[in-house]
């Protein structure tokens, strides 16, 4: 009996131990990737870096600034138009769950999701860059169109968690059903959806392959929207795959820039559903 | 008869094909704690959120018959009104999670967008909370959130909050079962002396509650009103034998 226990207990020992050492070995290329694109990016960071566009091919120096102004513009567009219709889409899921059209557009907004990055981007390419040319608009659509299933499903997701009894408090006060919502409903799940749309710039500020066809890049700082753009991924692909080594550095610089655009925003996403949880 | 706030006259409701209240004809009158009493399953809950049109907001649910607040019939009212004249305190306390202790009691003023003066609204939380015996335990903390009182006072705090609308009937649907003793025995010496002002409606699975705080019982069984009497009456002589059996526990 003694001798059986102590082969289970080397057994849950042995077995604990291996997913321990799992669980270090998935997060081993995770740290590998960041250490090296920090040690590569880190050095070309400093206030010249940001804040000129890059030198002529061959020349040492210059900066991002093209693209860092490019990516700020494109992803603010595209939030603009994809938070507001992203929300009111996930409050109609969340309140008409089980109807025929919540059913459809819940199945649209997964295939949405799925929906390959390029393919999105030829699709624009068709619609709207043929027929006006490449803009940054153009690129914005692209980018909107793939934030919206992210948007539109963790405000959906969070607003199902809340209780029934939340809504039925204030409808017995009296309140109409659209103060209801907005009152009380989106108030409470504020922290949800704020990180839904908080994820979705970080998914979609590192996005690359829509903006090939569509805001195609400029070696100038722009502000003009109808006009090409330069973006921080893009002008990774650009200068990653260019043969001058200096154009390699700005690509890294800009890769670390990119990494810190998105880890921050996934460390205030963290913070805000720590400390703006509503306790129900 | 004048003294009559609400009354239903062959009063039904439906869940989709299920008739869950069968022809219920009951007058309330004013000042009068009414508890509601039957086993699980029975349309009191139901027959209590036709009164202030809850009931329509499930999908499914129907209702029909004359149900009148003094002399008007509720269900040609607008269902904003109904439920501003028609309080409700429901089964689990549901303060505003994203709302002070204050702007709870005032939810109905400013969820509605009603202006009111800034010293009136402090009027309306301290007569409120007050009249719902939480002022003494919550008047340092009013900015705190709601949901940092405990399961009692929070339930006293819808009370509150029912109450700062000024209504003219308070709906309770179970209103302690999710409470403690402690927390149930101060909700229901509230019930004395809201009365005084208002007119309750209980909707209770306790007998002994239903004894100890209301004027007046009526029993609900499968959807019928079985039996609608003083409770001292209805708890000692009971007119039908399916009341009597209720009460002497030989079914529930």
């Amino acid at each position: 009996m003694d001798a059986r226990i102590g082969i289970r207990n080397t057994k849950s020992i042995l077995f604990k131990s291996f997913i321990i050492f799992l669980a270090f070995v998935v997060t081993l290329p995770l740290i590998i990737v960041l250490l090296y694109i920090i040690k590569q990016g880190v050095m070309q960071v400093n206030w010249h870096f940001l804040t000129h566009v890059p030198a002529p091919e061959g020349e040492k120096g210059g900066g991002i600034a093209n693209a860092l102004v490019g990516s700020l513009l494109i992803v603010g567009m595209s939030s603009l138009v994809a938070i507001p219709v992203g929300i009111l889409a996930g409050i109609y899921l969340s309140e008409n769950p089980g109807t025929k059209l919540a059913y459809y557009s819940g199945l649209c907004v997964d295939i949405l999701q799925g929906v390959p990055s390029i393919v999105m981007g030829i699709v624009v390419y068709f619609w709207i860059v043929k027929p006006f040319g490449f803009s940054a608009i153009s690129g914005s659509i692209a980018l909107a169109i793939m934030m919206l299933p992210i948007v539109i499903r963790s405000t959906e997701q969070t607003l199902l968690l809340l209780p029934p009894s939340l809504k039925e408090a204030a409808l017995s006060l009296g309140v109409p059903y659209h103060r209801v919502i907005l009152k009380v409903i989106v108030p409470c799940g504020f922290a949800g959806i704020l990180s839904g749309i908080i994820l979705s710039i970080a998914r979609i500020i590192g996005e690359t392959a829509p903006l090939l066809f569509t805001a195609l890049g400029s070696n100038y700082l722009s502000t003009n929207v109808t006009g090409a753009m330069e973006s921080l991924p893009h002008l990774i692909f650009t200068y990653a795959t260019s043969p001058y080594d200096d154009q390699h550095d700005l690509a890294w610089g800009a890769s670390f820039i990119l990494l810190m655009f998105v880890l921050i925003l996934n460390i205030v996403t963290k913070l805000i559903t720590r400390k703006w949880k509503i306790q129900l | 008869m004048e003294n009559t706030v609400v009354s239903a006259t062959n009063f039904n409701a439906w869940f989709g094909d299920n008739h869950v209240v069968k022809d219920v004809t009951i007058n309330i009158e004013k000042n009068q704690c009414v508890a509601v009493m039957g086993p699980s399953g029975c349309g009191k809950t139901t027959f209590l959120r036709c009164i202030n049109r809850m009931h329509e907001l499930i999908p499914g649910a129907t209702a029909k018959g004359s149900m009148k607040l003094y002399s008007d019939e509720i269900y040609t009212m607008n269902p904003i009104y109904v439920r501003y004249k028609i309080g409700m305190v429901f089964q689990r306390p549901n303060p505003f999670p994203n709302l002070s202790i204050y702007d709870n009691v005032i939810a109905g003023y400013k969820l509605n967008g009603l202006k009111v003066p800034k010293a009136d609204l402090d009027n309306i939380v301290q007569k409120s909370l007050t009249s719902a015996a939480l002022w003494n335990e919550v008047k340092d903390s009013l900015h705190k959130k709601g949901t940092f009182l405990s399961g009692g006072q929070q339930q006293r705090l819808c009370i509150a909050r029912a109450i700062a609308m000024e209504p003219e009937v308070i709906l309770f649907d179970e209103p302690t079962s999710a409470l403690d003793p402690i927390s149930t025995s101060s909700v229901e010496q509230l019930f004395h002396e809201l009365k005084e002002k208002y007119t309750l409606i209980i909707v209770t699975h306790n007998m002994q509650q239903a004894a100890r705080v209301s004027d007046k019982t009526a029993f609900f069984y499968v959807g019928e009103l079985v039996e609608f009497d003083d409770t001292k009456q209805m708890f000692t002589a009971p007119s039908d034998v399916r009341t009597q059996n209720y009460i002497t526990g030989r079914f529930s």
